[in-house]
């Protein structure tokens, strides 16, 4: 991994054995306990260790779930109401699993706004930032088959029309976007043989995900963490090693975050999805509203605010995609928007795009809602093909600080506090 | 190094006439993989239905089955053929007849969406070709849209009496599937 060497000291003839033969525990020393951290972590870096926590809940909720649930047209239904009522701690582990989706979105939204703001794209960490998209991406794959599973109406029409997005290649090759879609679904429309391969493949995702997480801190342990000035690790004193000082405040963070998961398993757990979805699927009744899980809905707005199939379904995937272009795109030489005046204001405004986004997809599509979806559509993309790139180049950056201590400490911040200097202290 | 080395010889030729084996060995072993997941031997098998049309009145509609998909069957009333058929080519979204049994090109006439001297009888393939949700408009009390055929909820296309689209974000007509007349009052669709 990193360059960082481990301190590593096997204590025991036995841990010693192991040492010459697996080096495990040589290498997790290195990289999780001493592993050098910036010392100015706030708590927008605890999501990274809440994220693997989601990953681990839905995997261990999921994989019971799995024990007590029937993947076929007929049966689905009524196995989710088995599981709800009739299985042990079913009603827990299914609220956990469902709630958990929109949990592990929650925390992966505020995960990727926070490297837009310190800009954590930024080289040396492209890579990175590129596998953390990837990730979001194989995250949206395995939610959208998810939410097909309970068979009700929300899930056999989302199946439906997102399925259906795929039909727009026909209008590139007539006929390819049909073959497709046929090939999609396993059938002429969606019927038990989508829902079955959804099932499978909802199955696979999350093993595909737990891989490029493994590559994604693999690469976030080459460069190191961005902090809150954008700076460099360039003294032991800008850094501490990450067991206990980071460790606790990740465990901290994970504690505030698993009362607002246990809040909304407990007490709501049916407020963020669809009251539609305990209706079962039904293919020859449309639901009069059908509006995708809260964590789609700024993608659904542009979906709608483009008046072309194709170019409705090509800008939804270039909203997600765009990102990966985000290190070359913003031309700043500062990473954190702390220090970028005009930069900042651009950057709440992309928030507050994808906020009014959020709200808009949930509304129908009557004129005036499509108008400001519209406006919003135009303000994301601009966002990135020309506020990224502009501001970057004409913006005056404010005075950065020398260095991570001098940020904390302020100038000429005397001796680092004892907690600050790595290893020979402890 | 010599410029031997750089010579294709015959060890260049067996590596890449090997590595060009395996990949199409790749190519085709992968196909089944992928041709499973296509409609199999019992979707296919569903292809035709006959459908009795005497019980519906005029004015009135009903929704079958076929392929999975429904079927929109209306018994149109004069006005509404009247109205269909006022309608110039130029107004339409889509002028193509969308009429699996007609070839590609033929204009969206109304004549062209329904069979010769069965005019009043409207048989379409019920899914919005934006996004495959179904439209109202079959009941009796479903809103129909503001040319009185169908409407799709989802996300706001109108199709008029011929099930053209007229307005929305819907790119085509609504398919009108294969069928035949087997009796004045028998169809036989697929």
């Amino acid at each position: 991994m990193g360059a960082h060497e481990s301190s590593y000291q096997p204590q025991t003839r036995m841990a010693k054995w192991w040492d010459e033969r697996l080096p495990v525990m040589r290498l997790m020393n290195a990289q999780f306990i001493d592993f050098p951290t910036p010392r100015n972590l706030n708590y927008l870096w605890t999501f990274g260790g809440i994220l693997t926590f989601c990953l681990a809940a839905q995997l261990a909720t999921g994989i019971v779930l799995a024990m007590h649930y029937q993947p076929s047209a007929a049966e689905a239904f009524n196995s989710v109401e088995h599981i709800r009522r009739d299985v042990n701690y079913g009603w827990m582990l299914r609220n956990w699993h469902a709630v958990g989706g929109s949990m592990f979105f929650l925390a992966v939204y505020i995960h990727i706004f926070r490297g837009l703001y310190y800009g954590s794209y930024k080289a040396p960490r492209e890579v990175l930032w590129i596998l953390g998209v990837f990730i979001f991406l194989a995250m949206m794959a395995t939610a959208f088959m998810g939410y097909a599973l309970p068979w009700g109406q929300m899930s056999f029409w989302a199946v439906t029309v997102i399925t259906n997005l795929f039909s727009s290649l026909n209008e590139v090759i007539p006929g390819l976007g049909t073959a497709v879609v046929e090939w999609l679904w396993g059938g002429y429309s969606v019927s038990g043989a989508t829902l079955n391969r959804f099932f499978s493949l909802h199955y696979l995702m999350p093993f595909v995900i737990v891989g490029l997480v493994v590559l994604h801190v693999w690469a976030l342990h080459v460069t190191g963490q961005n902090n809150p000035t954008g700076l460099d690790i360039k003294t032991k004193s800008d850094s501490v090693p990450m067991y206990p000082y980071a460790v606790a405040k990740d465990a901290f963070g994970l504690f505030a975050f698993i009362i607002l998961f246990a809040w909304f398993s407990f007490f709501l757990p049916d407020y963020l999805g669809h009251s539609d979805n305990y209706i079962e699927a039904n293919p020859l009744l449309t639901p009069p509203h059908i509006v995708p899980e809260w964590y789609f809905l700024p993608y659904y707005a542009i979906l709608r605010a483009i008046p072309s199939k194709l170019g409705g379904v090509v800008a939804m995937f270039s909203a997600v995609l765009i990102l990966v272009f985000v290190p070359w795109l913003d031309t700043s030489r500062v990473r954190s928007a702390k220090y970028r005046p005009v930069y900042k204001w651009f950057f709440w405004l992309l928030v507050i795009s994808c906020l009014a986004l959020g709200y808009l997809g949930a509304k129908p599509p009557t004129e005036d809602y499509v108008f400001w979806a519209r406006i919003f559509t135009l303000y994301y993309f601009a966002h990135f093909l020309i506020v990224m790139p502009i501001v970057g180049i004409l913006e005056t950056p404010k005075t950065l600080p020398r260095s991570i201590t001098e940020a904390v400490l302020g100038k000429g911040g005397g001796a680092p506090a004892g907690a600050a200097s790595l290893p020979e202290k402890r | 190094m010599s410029t031997k080395a750089d010579e294709a010889d015959r060890r260049d030729f067996l590596v890449l006439a090997g590595n060009a084996f395996a990949a199409v060995g790749g190519a085709f072993t992968l196909w089944p993989f992928i041709q499973q997941m296509n409609p199999d031997a019992n979707a296919l098998a569903l292809a035709t239905v006959e459908i009795d049309l005497s019980p519906i009145k005029e004015g009135q509609a009903i929704t079958v089955m076929w392929r999975g998909k429904p079927i929109f069957i209306r018994n149109r009333t004069k006005d509404e053929i009247a109205k269909a058929g006022g309608v110039a080519l130029a107004d339409l979204a889509d002028d193509k007849a969308r009429n699996l049994a007609l070839a590609e090109g033929e204009p969206a006439t109304d004549a062209n969406r329904v069979k010769k001297d069965h005019e009043n009888w409207l048989v379409l393939i019920g899914i919005c070709t934006h996004l495959g949700c179904i439209p109202k408009g079959q009941s009796m009390a479903d809103a129909k849209g503001e040319y009185g055929g169908w409407f799709c909820p989802c996300h706001g296309s109108h199709y008029d009496t011929a099930g053209r689209i007229r307005k929305g974000p819907a790119p085509r007509n609504l398919d009108v599937p294969p069928y035949a007349f087997l009796s004045p009052t028998k169809i036989k669709i697929g």
